[in-house]
């Protein structure tokens, strides 16, 4: 059962209802867990959409297991690039809630196309968590297949991916998979930053006037390498959809709650043919850009103290406490298969064998190519000629 | 047999039709291609007879032309797109060398991107500035992408329905100084028999000199022969159709029994196509070579105002000029 969809066996104890637009303090972001732990029965969007979900007991422990898991191995990827054992590596610390939400929410025909960043839906759309971590430490350029876990390759130059998944979701349309409940949407991901990229105000057009059935998830970590969001707009992101022609809405990037509430209505609306929309998914960035980023030279600690504060997995495990949901025993058992996974994540990488030097020449053009052909023969015919050499 | 006679231009709308006819995946997209059948006819009638499902008139932007049709590759289909001209290409730059060249390698051979991205390309025309341009090398120079040109209306009838066939992402340049030139098209033939995509041909032989060229040049050069023949000197004329990968085979043998060789594009001189022939030439045929390789190319200049593009572009006079110089050496 996909998490979420009604017909659970145990309903979860509910605080009291109730109902608020947006949350407290920031009328406009969509919440539906504060960083208290106090959960929001519903709460309504800018054009008036409410928005609530409706979980198991087990589907809420499912959701902090993935919390915990993205978090845990994505803290040993950056413990490995710092022992040298990964090139780089561009951390999801902070964003959790937004990924494993947006995640989560995804259908298994859904198509997502992620940035260099979405570990965390990577895991949720079940890719063994290593694939990035190959592409990081040097050994592929992304070893997972898109078509098969429906996770197209990571993206760097930024925003290019919007475009990517603009067209992918025309084609949802031209294969007429549009407008039923079993309909198909995409999602492309993206950031503060690339708001300002021409690719990502084409892929609002294109989505635009062709109504393509898209999510464009923007997690506004509020800083693009050193920049900081005022660098990149003078309106909230998720008000740029308006001038586009589509629904946009800003969420508590940092609760996955309502980060999946969101997520999932606007795929919905997607799939049903409604088309396009923009999610504003507001959170931070808690660690540096990538492993080669300074943070501490762009922005004071108290800030980051104060986000400290939002945590998206705090507010789940108190609430998860308070509602008696789970125990001691779970939280441990989960801190212990976190820990397992990545010891199993750690040993993995530390083997990953180099590839070949030849293989370099494969995959060029699915059709080859006779001039490829011949440099790598001639590359062969070099690397032979250091055999029983001294080398 | 049916052989009709069409403009290059004409070929290339049959092509584009029995392509669309061939597969249901294969659509066409870009800026006017659909009522208006592009700005120089090149799909007229497609977006009327196949729908504007499959002949998609796109927002303005090239950019996102490229990046959704990368898009609709992965979904499955076979997106034929077309840049209006060659001066246009470079806000979609980006998008072709970084994510449609790329992606079949970055994902180990995961994905295809069997993408036609068509450019009418180079001068002559009288235009004003961006629509003359001789972008080639920038797209050969890339790895993941092909090149292709045509010069005549049955290779742009067969070349274009080849191109679109191939899984590789190919660069299809349009010499639209030729559109209007008219030429025998065998409507019939089998795809499958067809010349291959990536081979050049010799489409004048001769003794004396090998004239290499492509797209808009090969009936300068053509021209330049006959002109030649008349004063007792036989070029013999090579068309390359494939500017990447080259398919130099041809060109090898004949400049073994030449001992000369001039290499004739509109693009400027300067790291362009003719270096890399005379290259290669120079490595492969060395001990038979009588002079240098040449080069008539446009020059290192932006491509000038349209009153003085005569002088810019090669002509047979230029080019029976560097036929002159291979003896003078």
């Amino acid at each position: 059962m996909a998490k979420g969809d009604p017909g659970g066996t145990t309903r979860s104890r509910r605080a009291a209802p109730r109902s608020k637009k947006g949350a407290a303090g920031d009328p406009e972001l969509v919440q539906l867990l504060t960083p208290e732990g106090e959960r929001i029965d519903s709460a309504t969007g800018p054009d008036g959409t409410e928005y609530r979900v409706d979980f198991t007991d087990e589907e809420y422990r499912g959701l902090y297991r993935d919390l915990v898991l993205v978090r845990k191995l994505d803290a040993e990827a950056t413990a490995l690039q710092r022992q040298g054992e990964l090139g780089l590596w561009a951390s999801l610390l902070g964003q959790e809630a937004a990924q494993v939400g947006s995640g989560r929410a995804l259908r298994a025909h859904d198509m997502a196309f992620p940035t260099y960043r979405e570990h965390g839906v990577l895991y949720c759309r079940g890719i063994d968590p290593i694939m990035p971590l190959g592409l990081f430490r040097g050994v592929d350029q992304g070893g997972w297949d898109p078509n098969e876990f429906k996770f197209n390759m990571y993206t760097i130059v930024i925003g290019a991916q919007t475009l990517h998944a603009t067209g992918y979701a025309m084609g949802i349309t031209m294969d007429g998979k549009v407008g039923t409940d079993d309909g198909e949407a995409a999602i492309a991901y993206f950031g503060d930053g690339a708001t300002s990229q021409g690719d990502v105000n084409e892929a609002f057009v294109w989505a635009s006037v062709f109504n393509a059935p898209l999510v464009f998830f923007c997690q506004n970590n509020q800083y693009a390498i050193s920049e900081p969001l005022e660098r990149q707009t003078r309106v909230p992101l998720y008000q740029r959809a308006a001038g586009f022609g589509f629904p946009g809405v800003r969420v508590d990037g940092n609760d996955v709650l309502a980060s999946y509430a969101v997520t999932r209505t606007a795929l919905d609306n997607a799939r049903h043919g409604q088309g396009p929309s923009l999610i504003e998914a507001y959170t931070y960035r808690m660690g540096a850009h990538t492993t080669s980023d300074d943070p501490t030279r762009y922005r004071i600690a108290s800030e980051v103290e104060s986000w400290q504060a939002k945590d998206p997995i705090l507010r789940v495990r108190a609430f998860l406490e308070k509602q008696q949901i789970a125990d001691a025993t779970f939280f441990a058992e989960v801190d212990e298969q976190a820990r397992r996974e990545s010891v199993h994540l750690r040993e993995r990488v530390l083997s990953m064998p180099n590839p070949e030097p030849v293989t370099m020449f494969d995959h060029v053009y699915p059709n080859g190519s006779p001039l490829l052909d011949e440099q790598r023969a001639q590359f062969n015919r070099y690397m032979e000629s250091f055999e029983g050499s001294a080398h | 047999m049916a052989t009709e006679t069409l403009t290059l231009g004409k070929a290339l709308n049959t092509g584009l039709r029995r392509a669309l006819e061939t597969d249901p995946k294969v659509i066409i997209m870009g800026e006017d291609v659909g009522k208006l059948g592009g700005v120089f006819r090149i799909t007229d009638g497609l977006q009327k007879d196949f729908g504007d499902q499959r002949v998609i008139d796109t927002p303005l932007a090239e950019s996102g032309i490229i990046g959704t049709a990368v898009g609709l590759a992965i979904r499955g289909y076979r997106p034929v797109c077309e840049i209006q001209f060659d001066g246009f290409v470079y806000p979609a730059y980006d998008q072709i060398v970084s994510q449609v060249a790329k992606m079949h390698y970055r994902s180990g051979g995961r994905l295809s991107i069997p993408m036609v991205i068509r450019i009418p390309f180079g001068g002559g025309i009288g235009a004003v500035e961006h629509h003359s341009e001789s972008p080639e090398a920038y797209f050969a120079h890339t790895a993941g992408l092909k090149v292709v040109t045509c010069s005549n209306p049955q290779d742009a009838y067969v070349m274009i329905q080849q191109a679109i066939a191939s899984d590789d992402p190919i660069v299809f340049l349009e010499p639209k100084r030729r559109y209007w030139e008219k030429g025998q098209v065998d409507l019939d033939a089998p795809l499958s028999d067809a010349y291959p995509l990536h081979s050049a041909r010799v489409v004048r032989p001769g003794t004396d000199v090998t004239v290499l060229a492509y797209g808009p040049m090969v009936r300068t050069c053509l021209e330049a022969a006959t002109a030649a023949a008349e004063d007792g000197r036989e070029l013999e004329v090579i068309d390359l159709r494939s500017l990447s990968p080259l398919d130099l085979a041809a060109a090898y043998e004949s400049v073994k029994r030449t001992g000369r060789a001039v290499v004739v594009h509109e693009a400027p001189s300067n790291i362009g196509l003719g270096a890399e022939l005379a290259a290669r030439i120079t490595e492969e045929c060395f001990y038979s070579l009588e002079s240098p390789v040449l080069r008539v190319t446009g020059f290192d200049t932006p491509y000038p105002a349209a009153r003085v593009e005569e002088e810019y572009l090669p002509d047979l006079d230029r080019v029976l000029d560097a036929v002159d110089r291979t003896f003078g050496w």
